[in-house]
């Protein structure tokens, strides 16, 4: 009895912070989202996520974020199967988390130097005769940036899932008569998909809500839900519409936690 | 008959980058249909032998030939050779019969075709019925079979086996070898086995090659190699021996603890330093008169099937007797021998040499006869 009571002890701060932190924010998201602008019980702001406006913005969402999520997937996995398999893998794994410890403010205004109008990207662009061009506050750099800053998120379970394979899994795949391709597609990326799924949740779910990089990399150019969360809660301060959107994104995260459920196959 | 060859390594070669090469200047023939094991200590080269035949590395220097055709430069997945794996290598996201399939939807067989195939593989290795499990569920003398089956439902000339039977316990790794055995003198195709145990090589084979750093050492029938070893190494390494030095005084005639024996060993030169073998279970424990050594026990151990008891002779040579007869610690005993138990070797003769030697007074005694 006395172990499974101090096992609890050591729960209590955990259960606290969650409660604190966790629960109490999302049963007020719930509240708020019932409410309002006038302070009146009402399912007005549901109603109003329905219309044009806010679908769209969601769609926009999806497609950012997908698209985000897309381009991380391309550029990590080949990074980590190449990780796996040189010498100092680890090293070079530490290099490419380590810009993930810096804020991602300090990153975003970086790439503002970098993309600006007199920035490093538009002198080269000079330099090969292309000629200055609009980078700042386009799709590309949002998406640029975007990416840059979740690759690592991406990486890190793919190379985690790549180098618990087992490698006579590969011989045995070619002894067998498969070729590379067919040895990724049968074998490799079965066995890692749960990295994938790992990796694609941590860079699609915040990618969805993104809105400091949406007014400082791409200038208010596309407007996510995060976005728009941020400007009812800031500027217009309709809580109530901003707490409907929040428990949208909510219910979102989870379905896409559950559609992406890691189902574990022994090894 | 040139068909007989299936495999043929010429002078092959292989180092990896600079350290010192893991074969070195290796050729052999395997025929068609038999069982061989390649048997060596650890680091002996064996698995790459195997890794080479494979194709899933490359000799540094010389050729492999496959059915007559070269395959330096032919990978592993165009090669009619296929492995059963250490640690089985079966696919954790694929059950059973996905796992068996896997070489057969890669030739993009027809599914009813696939489906006779994998029922028939798994009925040869004992698994009727399994094709749904999954490959965690099932224990590792189960998991041998589902990689022997993936193996030989492809219909290969050659399966080389990579010590299959290592991670089983000791009963169970006694069935199989039975079983791989029959198997394969039902399948007919050839086997080539990879094993550190000696007891497994000669209990399995048609062909042993037993190799040490990188060489080959002595190939042959299980019952040459016991009989007549090549070297001290090979003595040593396949079963138990009492090995000490001796001089060959002329035909049939050797010296060793200060005495001469007769043997049945020829075709040396007269007073060649030699050493000799006397297997364990060829020395019979008699009275000191009756001996033809007379040696002090010092320890016995109880085996089951038989005694081990280790001796000393007045010269300090250490002697072990494997008998079904008890002694006491202590006691002075005789041990007796027959002639043919004697058998010599020369220092450093190479194989090629010792067939030679052993061809050519095979061949008198066919003249005297």
């Amino acid at each position: 009895m006395q172990s499974k009571l101090s096992r609890r002890i050591y729960l209590i701060p955990y259960a606290i912070w969650i409660a604190l932190f966790v629960v109490t924010p999302i049963i007020l998201v719930v509240y708020y989202s019932f409410y309002d602008l006038d302070g009146n019980f009402s399912l007005e702001n549901y109603r109003q996520f329905f219309t044009a406006v806010y679908l769209k913005m969601t769609l926009s969402s999806f497609w950012y974020a997908f698209l985000i999520t897309a381009i991380s997937l391309l550029v990590a996995y080949p990074t980590a199967y190449f990780l796996v398999r040189t010498k100092h893998s680890q090293l070079w794994l530490l290099l490419i988390i380590v810009p993930s410890w810096v804020n991602l403010l300090l990153k975003a205004y970086a790439f503002i130097g970098i993309f600006g109008k007199y920035g490093a990207a538009n002198h080269f662009l000079e330099a090969i005769g292309i000629g200055t061009k609009q980078i700042l506050f386009t799709d590309f750099s949002f998406i640029f940036v975007s990416v840059y800053i979740f690759i690592p998120f991406m990486i890190l379970p793919i190379f985690n899932a790549l180098s618990e394979l087992n490698p006579s899994l590969l011989d045995a795949a070619n002894d067998l008569g498969a070729s590379r391709w067919t040895t990724f597609r049968r074998v490799i990326f079965p066995l890692t998909i749960d990295g994938v799924k790992t990796g694609c949740q941590i860079v699609f779910i915040p990618a969805l809500s993104l809105f400091m990089l949406t007014r400082l990399i791409a200038g208010n150019r596309v407007i996510t839900l995060g976005t728009a969360i941020e400007q009812h809660f800031l500027v217009t301060q309709d809580w109530g519409m901003g707490s409907t959107i929040a428990v949208f994104l909510i219910i979102i995260m989870f379905l896409i936690m559950a559609l992406t459920g890691n189902r574990k196959r022994g090894v | 008959m040139e068909n007989a060859v299936i495999i043929q390594f010429n002078h092959v070669t292989k180092q990896y980058q600079n350290d010192p090469a893991v074969l070195k200047d290796v050729s052999f023939e395997i025929e068609r249909g038999k069982f061989y094991t390649l048997l060596g200590p650890s680091g002996c080269g064996k698995t790459t032998i195997l890794r080479l035949i494979a194709g899933f590395t490359e000799a540094t220097t010389g050729d492999i030939f496959i059915d007559g055709k070269k395959v330096n430069t032919i990978p592993a997945n165009r090669r009619q050779v296929n492995t059963v794996f250490q640690d089985y290598a079966l696919f954790p996201h694929l059950n059973v019969f996905e796992n068996v399939a896997f070489g057969l939807r890669i030739k993009k067989m027809k599914q009813a075709q696939i489906e006779a195939k994998v029922k028939e593989a798994l009925s040869f290795v004992n698994l009727k019925g399994y094709e749904n499990r999954e490959i965690s569920g099932m224990s590792g003398g189960q998991r041998q079979r589902v990689a022997i089956a993936r193996a030989i439902v492809n219909e290969p000339e050659v399966i080389l086996l990579d010590e299959p039977l290592s991670a089983l316990d000791l009963k169970l790794r006694t069935q199989m070898q039975y079983e791989l055995r029959e198997l394969q003198k039902r399948l007919g195709i050839t086997f080539i086995f990879v094993t550190h145990d000696q007891e497994e090589a000669l209990a399995m084979s048609d062909e042993i090659f037993v190799l040490n750093e990188g060489k080959i050492q002595q190939s042959g029938t299980p019952i040459d190699i016991y009989d007549e070893p090549i070297n001290r190494f090979v003595a040593d390494f396949i079963g138990e021996s009492n090995i000490v030095p001796g001089i060959m005084i002329e035909d049939f005639l050797v010296e060793f603890v200060g005495k001469r024996f007769d043997c049945v060993d020829q075709g040396m030169n007269t007073n060649e330093p030699v050493e000799v073998v006397i297997r364990p279970e060829d020395l019979e424990i008699t009275t000191r008169e009756q001996g033809k050594l007379q040696v002090t026990v010092h320890s016995l151990l109880f085996r089951g099937v038989h005694y081990e008891l280790s001796c000393t002779d007045e010269d300090g040579n250490e002697w072990l007797v494997h008998s079904t007869k008890k002694a006491a610690i202590g006691d002075e005993i005789g041990l007796y021998f027959d002639p043919e138990s004697i058998h010599v070797m020369r220092l450093g003769e190479s194989e090629e040499d010792f067939d030679r030697r052993l061809e050519a007074y095979t061949e008198e005694d066919h003249h005297a006869k």
